[in-house]
């Protein structure tokens, strides 16, 4: 009962604030006119509803929900809730695989593969890093996280300033990896659309496995989880979901942290309903998120970053003091 | 009812080889106890029979079938560890955990069945944890978390069960309770139990056999008055440690320092 209630609220209020992104922006423009544009009518609002907004709250709603699945998957494996994307360096490997691209002149629709390509490749030495000690700890996991996320953003510096085709684009490239949900077009969501259907229903099969891992990796082993395959799994999930996130919307921290987290306290732990909820609730926040970037300051932008950062960092702290005890 | 049988069982880590030649059998219905002082390779040879550990030489069987040669998802099918370790960060209840007994049996959509249902239902009654099934496992007591856990290896419905310290973070009320439950699950629902226990008179009081480990090797195995006798103790734990025996049973009992101890430390 509870359940239901809480995912009847979640798609509500998911709806509501898409709603709210497509309705309130920098141009103001009546609700009956957004209607009309988004019925098809050619003038400037329909213009600006169908090509920046609705994309917009459609990417931003794909970022979230991919980001906040991603995350309950790793805090799964790991039985630690201060694992995400973000911390664990996969996002700054997708950043520096979508720079990659971008800098060698591939086709925009290829930008969320080359991403998805360095998440891998980021999340695999990581987990390669936090094994050199024996068993995984979050601990070593989150060490190894912050080690390669400073790497990867000295070589996307690298080759911002040395790429004539990036250094023209500077500022937009630059507010891209603040986590900035910018001029996305239909064709690039779609791409990232499809790869991140392909991420959750791994997430959907992977889940029950990943409740195995309660009481660590031993136990996981002796219930019946072949390892090895799991691990591979999860983290190729992992990053396919960070790999859309990342092309779509650079480094957005914290989403994929708290939203897992938070939804643990109002459904449990299983993992099937947190990554079921995860994506509704992860969609709504950075929705929300990005519905701040654009207004508070407005007309000027804020990447949607630094609001996950300022709600997003203080949450991860006191969570880190209240699971001091049992970090490792 | 299956039986576990384990040949010259040699294995270890990297350099430090633990088991030096190792044979244990468990049949149906018997709850073996394994004893020995810290470091003698207790838990080592648990991760052996539980396929965790791939022994350097040696096999096990159980019905005959090599574990060697079944991937994991068949070992659960047949062997159910319960882990000393029985912290969670996450709010799962008790159910649930129970309900991860079935990992091993989960269709390929990952979905559980009302075979599943009714194997978890029947394993919370085994262990009288019906009435806690739906709170949730960081609000319930050392005791009943360890009741949860049970359930979870039950729920396996595997024929062999193994027990990793069972009653080391328990009171003496419930150390004795988990392991008349666990006795009288093994009587009643056919299962080879093996236990490591620290407490040789809760072995003495439980175990239908118990094998005595020192070193990597079994020092004897037999009935609980055949193995715990005044000289095996004093020699494989070392002296100040008096057996005596009552009612047919052998008691351990801790002595305090003699006078010689004493005066040795302080001089």
């Amino acid at each position: 009962m509870r359940t239901v209630t809480v995912f009847a609220l979640l798609a509500v209020a998911l709806v509501v604030s898409a709603a709210a992104g497509v309705l309130v922006g920098a141009v103001a423009i009546a609700p009956g006119d957004v209607l009309s544009a988004l019925l098809g009518a050619n003038d400037t609002s329909g213009t600006i509803i169908r090509e920046l907004r609705l994309p917009r709250v459609l990417g931003a709603a794909l970022v979230g929900g991919a980001l906040a699945a991603a995350g309950a998957l790793l805090q799964g494996m790991l039985r630690n809730p201060l694992a995400d994307p973000f911390v664990t360096g996969t996002s700054a490997g997708a950043s520096l695989g979508a720079v990659v691209a971008v800098a060698l002149g591939l086709e925009p629709v290829l930008v969320p593969l080359a991403a998805f390509v360095g998440a891998i490749a980021a999340i695999a030495l990581v987990w390669r890093l936090a094994r050199l000690g024996g068993r995984t700890t979050v601990l070593t996991v989150l060490l190894a996280g912050v080690v390669l996320t400073s790497f990867a953003g000295a070589l996307v510096t690298l080759i911002l300033v040395s790429s004539d085709r990036l250094a023209l684009r500077l500022r937009a490239v630059l507010g891209w990896l603040q986590g900035g949900i910018s001029v996305i077009s239909w064709s690039e969501l779609a791409v990232a659309a499809a790869v991140v259907a392909v991420g959750v229903i791994g997430a959907l099969l992977l889940a029950p496995r990943i409740d195995a891992y309660a009481f660590g990796e031993e136990t996981a082993a002796a219930l019946g989880v072949d390892l090895d395959r799991t691990t591979a799994a999860v983290l190729a999930t992992t990053a396919l979901l960070t790999g859309a996130a990342v092309a779509i919307a650079g480094l957005v921290g914290f989403v994929g942290l708290v939203i897992p987290h938070a939804l643990r306290f109002l459904l449990g732990a299983t993992h099937r309903r947190l990554v079921v909820a995860s994506i509704p609730a992860g969609a709504m926040a950075l929705v929300l998120a990005d519905l701040g970037a654009r207004t508070a300051l407005a007309p000027a932008e804020l990447p949607v970053g630094v609001i996950t950062g300022l709600v997003g960092a203080p949450f991860f702290l006191a969570l880190l003091v209240r699971s001091r005890r049992v970090i490792v | 009812m299956s039986s576990v049988v384990a040949r010259g069982i040699r294995a270890g880590y990297r350099e430090r080889e633990v088991l030096r030649g190792v044979d244990l059998v468990a049949r149906a219905g018997e709850l073996v106890a394994l004893v020995g002082p810290n470091g003698a390779g207790k838990s080592t040879l648990l991760r052996v029979l539980a396929g965790l550990l791939r022994p350097s030489s040696g096999t096990v069987t159980i019905d005959g079938v090599d574990v060697a040669a079944l991937d994991r998802r068949a070992i659960a099918r047949e062997v159910a560890v319960v882990p000393q370790v029985f912290e969670t960060l996450f709010p799962f209840t008790v159910r649930e955990i129970a309900a991860l007994g079935r990992t091993s049996r989960l269709g390929p959509l990952g979905t559980l069945g009302s075979d599943d249902a009714r194997a978890v239902a029947r394993a919370l009654d085994d262990i009288g944890a019906t009435d806690l099934a739906d709170r949730r496992i960081d609000r319930v007591s050392g005791g009943e978390r360890q009741r949860a856990v049970l359930a979870m290896a039950l729920a396996q419905e595997a024929g062999v069960l193994l027990l990793d310290e069972p009653t080391a973070h328990l009171d003496p009320a419930h150390q004795r309770a988990t392991l008349d439950r666990v006795a009288t699950l093994a009587r009643r629902r056919g299962l080879a139990v093996i236990a490591v226990l620290h407490d040789l008179n809760l072995a003495a009081a439980f175990a239908s056999r118990v094998v005595l480990l020192a070193d990597g090797a079994v020092v004897r195995e037999g009935a609980p008055a055949s193995v715990i006798t005044p000289e095996l103790v004093s020699t494989v734990f070392g002296p100040g440690l008096r057996v005596v025996a009552h009612d047919g049973r052998p008691f351990v009992i801790p002595e305090p320092p003699t006078e010689l101890e004493r005066h040795a430390r302080a001089g």
